[in-house]
């Protein structure tokens, strides 16, 4: 059989969701059904005085309203942050209440109040306009930066400040700066960005009354993960007799990561009626209260020698958390961020702090990238910025500080364990013709455009995680992965995985891997996941970790499966189970051509009667069937690199930015389908450049959700990119047997750095992001050009 | 969406009996169904005026092109006559929104929702339009009287639009990067005797503009443009463009436009 590791094998998904037929949450519809409709706070901040739903509860079709006073009554617990993490004087970070249902106050447009339950949705929405809720309006805070100065707007909690957290040796650090020749200065904002994903949440809860079983259907991206915090925080339902199912979810980015008020409403409402409850977000309640992403205010110093040599990094950030601190909201802006501010660069002394603040917004948890995208805008901007003012060339600048030992253990956190930084970076100026840009700049010129070039040679770590590792540092889990390989007795498997995929192409890329290992054809394997049910407990799909700990757990218990297949292979050939081959789906017992195919051997397991003149073809003491469950641990983090080299021409008469030219080579490690990994790419590069020049969570003074629908929210489209061009270098990670990095986040982390260093090279100074065509057009016009001028 | 009855009218005289103040007319829907969707309107009639013969399609003459009012903007587009003799009102119709909407939006639905920021509305007084109407000709000048709001009566249906054809005449569009309507959406008509420059996008509602045509009139050159002085006073500041950045690109937009003529 022909390698499928490796190969570009069309996405077994792809009938299925080209053609209309894929099966999400809002597609499933239960006998007896009734719909949810939620009120929200149309004010930022409020004192709730009263609510009255006395006429909701008589209109028309209207089964059941509830308000925070019914879940506080029923003991429903609050939403919960999943990671917490210790400030620099020791203390837990602080973390507001957060009820399923506000109660006595709302923090930002779009908390949930209450919800009404009817016989349809027309009717459940007509009811929640009779819903009268009575407020007693607060002033709000909005900015990041304002936050700590601001009124307490969460009892107790000081300067709205969650967590002031630091990262590395301040001493050392400062230290080193004292011995710099140069130190360059950097002030970034890193934008408010909405997740989008292209499905929008959704929920039902269905109570069996009888056998006391809930299930919930949700657009989950860890629905085992749900059901635990579900029944132990929320106090929703006891875990063995509650099921989730998160069907095929379209889309995730981190947005579908948290258990939302939303799903522990229905679940709840369903046992309360004794019918399922279904709820699907509109459009607008997806832009108001998905969790939004980044909004960081950073400041960022680094001390250079006079040869070029990066010796210290500071960097000191503010990230606002929104209203409440949602399951990774702490860990996004501190472990997955300052680790990761040193990029690839041999940086002896740095620190890092992070103050965590809340303001009267959505909540911010992670976002495609999680903290390394905001870390490798820093590092990336600083760079580029230190070669322009020592007058270097950029390429160069970062080669001569680039890390060229492995494993490499960085100053902050992480032991590197392999790379090769300059073969990505070298094959990525090659590919994008580098040393010809001027000549580029200047063909641009004479047509009336400004170009600009912008390197950014990014790392991350994903890959999670070690759960040792995290759980010392305030992880509420491990980070493992589970997998259990099912042959059925007619030959062919089923995998189950507890990773899941939103987009990720795990059904293809899976099979392949288990198609290698086990000889199988991958029409004959089928990847389940999705269903609390079905598969062993399982993490989940976020930071691209599917492959790296998934994908290895899946390796494991196919080792597990062989080895079984050994003994009894030996067993049937009349030989010892060392001396038995496996190669390409067949048991070959050494120096013979006696062999038995693994469908044979799974037959065998399943029918252990009479087989030929054996008796039984299981050894003593082995089982019948052949189903393999293994958990892998990974041993570190895996961490990808490479290099993005972006050109835009910008319009000096109105400021509009296009990408002219767009290269990228990174080191994933192995890949196993390189046209999924380029779909990865193609679609995290559009994003990266959608935070770089158009996506913007823009509210006003009052806390109002100014950009919230795709008239104002703008989203990168395809017309927006140039043809990408895509390569790969390889150097395997160590911590799987895979050897797989990740590649899930990649071109979201590097491309905002890449486009704004490009724009920022074009203009000629500072741009933040979104680099709009009226934000550049009015640089340059400070800059003194005459035609943005006229 | 709340409910309402749907109904199709066949006939002109039929639609305006069938309407009142609680009704009202459907075209594409592009813009009346997502408003009531977000339940920004509510009506107990909508009034189906698709089915009715003898708005729709395209007749043309040498002075002029007659468009029913619902002719959807891809026909517009397509038209071999309209790009023949006002090439700029196809090109105007080609950037209309997405595929979506272009196969159903309406040029009569465009015109009487008057949004700040559509296209069709520019064209309308750069070409010295007459509105037909089931009770009179409204000429452009006067339709058009602020936000969303036209001089047609309740009940009163538009039934084409006659364009008068200018010698030369271009349109440019600089698109809201999130919606694709215009920020500013400058149109320039050179008639025989006088020069019209209406701009949509910009502003409350789309006007004329008395210095790009005194200076066009002049001088019918970019360098005309150049010299001109726009005034960022009248004009809209939004999360997606400011009154001073507004004014910049009417003069960069009408540049545009001369340059397509
Ligand atoms: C995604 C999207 C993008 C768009 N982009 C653009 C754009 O770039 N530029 C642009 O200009 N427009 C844009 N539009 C608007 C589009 O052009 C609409 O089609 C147009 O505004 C309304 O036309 P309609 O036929 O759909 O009217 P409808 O939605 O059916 O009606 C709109 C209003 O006009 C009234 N009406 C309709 N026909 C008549 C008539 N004959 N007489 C009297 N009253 C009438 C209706 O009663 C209603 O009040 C966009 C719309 C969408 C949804």
């Amino acid at each position: 059989m022909a390698n499928l590791v490796g190969a570009r094998i069309e996405r077994k998904e792809d009938k299925k969701f080209l053609t209309g037929k894929g099966r999400y949450t809002a597609d499933i519809n239960l006998s007896n059904q009734t719909y949810a409709y939620f009120v929200r706070s149309p004010h930022a901040r409020a004192k709730i005085t009263k609510v009255d739903h006395s006429k909701a509860k008589k209109a028309p079709g209207v089964v059941d309203v509830f308000t925070g006073d019914s879940v506080t009554k029923d003991k429903i617990g609050g939403l919960i942050c999943g990671w917490k993490i210790v400030s620099q004087d020791g203390k837990d970070m602080k973390c507001p209440p957060h009820p399923v249902l506000a109660k006595d106050v709302v923090n930002f447009v779009g908390d949930h109040v209450a919800v009404v339950v009817a016989e349809t949705l027309e009717q459940a929405k007509n009811a929640a306009e009779l819903v009268n809720v009575s407020y007693k309006l607060l002033k709000p805070v909005i900015k990041t930066e304002k936050a700590t100065s601001f009124e307490n707007i969460h009892e107790g909690i000081d300067n709205n400040l969650s967590f002031d957290f630091i990262l590395g040796d301040k001493g050392k650090t400062n230290e080193a700066f004292s011995k710099a020749d140069k130190v360059v200065k950097l002030d970034l904002v890193n934008n408010r960005l909405i997740p989008n994903a292209m499905e929008p949440r959704a929920a039902i809860g269905d109570y069996n009354t009888s056998s006391d079983e809930l299930t919930l259907y949700t657009a989950s991206q860890n629905p085992h993960l749900d059901r635990l915090i579900m029944s132990a925080f929320n106090a929703v339902h006891p875990e063995h007799k509650f099921r989730i199912v998160s069907p095929d979810v379209g889309g995730g980015f981190g947005s579908k990561i948290n258990v939302y008020a939303e799903d522990v409403v229905v679940a709840y409402a369903s046992k309360k009626i004794g019918r399922p409850v279904k709820w699907v977000a509109e459009r607008s309640e997806s832009f108001m209260s998905d969790n939004h992403g980044r909004d960081h205010v950073t400041h960022a110093e680094l001390a250079l020698k006079s040869d070029g040599k990066i010796i210290g990094l500071k960097v000191d950030t503010i990230a606002n958390l929104g209203a409440y601190s949602l399951v990774l909201a702490a860990v996004t802006p501190t472990y997955l961020y300052a680790p990761l501010v040193l990029g690839i660069y041999d940086i002896p002394a740095a620190c890092c702090t992070v103050k965590g603040v809340y303001t009267n917004t959505a909540p911010t948890d992670a976002y495609r990238g999680a903290g390394r995208p905001e870390a490798t805008y820093v590092i990336e901007r600083i760079v580029t910025e230190a070669a322009k003012e020592i007058g270097m060339d950029q390429a160069e600048f970062r080669k001569k500080n680039f890390i060229n030992k492995f494993p490499h253990q960085q100053c902050l956190v992480h032991n590197i364990d392999s790379g090769d930084y300059n073969a990505h970076l070298d094959k990525a100026l090659e590919l994008s013709d580098y040393k010809n840009f001027e000549n580029r700049r200047s063909q641009s010129a004479k047509k009336g455009k400004l170009r600009g070039i912008g390197l950014s040679t990014y790392f991350e770590a994903c890959g999670v995680a070690p759960s040792a590792v995290v759980m010392s540092i305030g992880a509420g889990v491990g980070l493992w992965e589970s997998a259990e390989i099912r042959f059925n007795p007619t030959g062919n498997v089923s995998v189950f995985t507890g990773t899941h995929s939103h987009g990720q192409s795990h059904d293809t890329t899976f099979a392949q891997i288990v198609g290698d290992k086990l000889g199988v054809s991958i029409e004959n394997i089928d990847i389940v996941h999705g269903d609390t049910d079905k598969g062993p407990f399982g993490m989940g799909t976020y930071g691209s970790r599917s492959l790296a700990v998934g994908g290895t757990a899946i390796v494991k218990a196919c080792d597990k499966i062989i080895a079984k297949g050994k003994k009894v292979a030996a067993k049937m050939l009349e030989g010892k189970p060392e001396d038995i081959d496996f190669k390409g789906g067949e048991f070959i017992l050494k120096n013979s051509n006696k062999k038995k195919t693994i469908g044979e051997i799974a037959f065998a397991c399943y029918l252990p009667g009479t087989f030929g003149d054996v008796k039984s073809p299981l050894p003593e003491g082995v089982e019948p069937g052949l189903i393999e469950t293994s958990f892998f641990d990974p041993s570190n983090f895996s961490f990808p690199s490479g290099s993005h080299i972006c050109e835009v021409e910008v319009d000096e008469e109105t400021g509009e930015t296009k990408l002219v030219k767009y290269t990228v080579v990174d080191d994933f490690g192995t890949v196993i389908n390189p046209l999924i990994v380029e779909g990865q790419v193609h679609g995290g590069v559009a994003q990266g450049v959608g935070q770089a020049l158009y996506e913007n969570a823009h509210y006003d003074e009052s806390g109002q959700l100014t950009s919230a629908s795709y008239m104002d929210y703008t989203m990168p489209r395809a017309d927006n990119l140039p043809q990408i061009t895509i390569d790969y270098t390889c150097t395997p990670a160590t911590s799987n047997p895979l050897g797989a990095k990740g590649c899930g986040e990649a071109g979201t982390i590097a491309a905002p750095a890449a486009v704004m260093n490009a724009v920022i090279d074009a203009v000629g100074s500072d741009v933040s992001m979104p680099a709009t065509a009226e934000k550049v057009w009015k640089v340059l016009k400070k800059n003194g050009s005459k035609k943005a001028a006229a | 969406m709340k409910n309402f009855n749907f109904k199709s009218a066949t006939s002109t005289k039929e639609a305006t009996k069938l309407s009142s103040v609680k009704t009202t007319f459907l075209a594409g829907g592009m813009t009346l169904i997502p408003a009531m969707k977000l339940r920004l309107a509510a009506y107990s009639d909508l009034i189906n005026i698709k089915k009715i013969k003898g708005i729709s399609g395209i007749k043309v003459s040498s002075k002029s092109i007659r468009i029913g009012a619902t002719t959807t903007h891809a026909e517009v587009a397509a038209s071999k006559e309209v790009g023949k003799s006002i090439p700029s009102l196809a090109v105007l119709a080609e950037g209309i929104g997405d595929p979506q909407v272009r196969n159903r939006g309406t040029i009569g639905g465009s015109i009487a929702n008057n949004d700040p920021a559509a296209d069709y509305p520019s064209a309308c007084l750069a070409l010295n339009a007459i509105i037909h109407t089931s009770k009179r000709k409204i000429a452009a000048d006067k339709f058009f009287k602020g936000m969303f709001e036209t001089d047609l009566k309740k009940g009163e249906l538009i039934e084409s639009i006659e364009f008068q054809v200018p010698e030369k005449s271009g349109y440019a569009k600089f698109p809201n990067p999130a919606s694709r309507y215009a920020i500013v959406g400058v149109y320039i008509a050179k008639f025989k005797n006088e020069v019209r420059a209406a701009i949509t996008g910009a502003g409350n509602y789309v006007f004329r503009s008395n210095e790009l045509e005194k200076a066009l009139s002049a001088n019918f050159s970019t360098s005309a443009i150049d010299k001109v002085n726009i005034s960022s006073k009248e004009l809209n500041s939004d999360i997606h463009a400011s009154a001073e950045y507004r004014a910049h690109i009417i003069k960069v937009m009408a540049k545009k436009a001369l340059s397509f003529s």
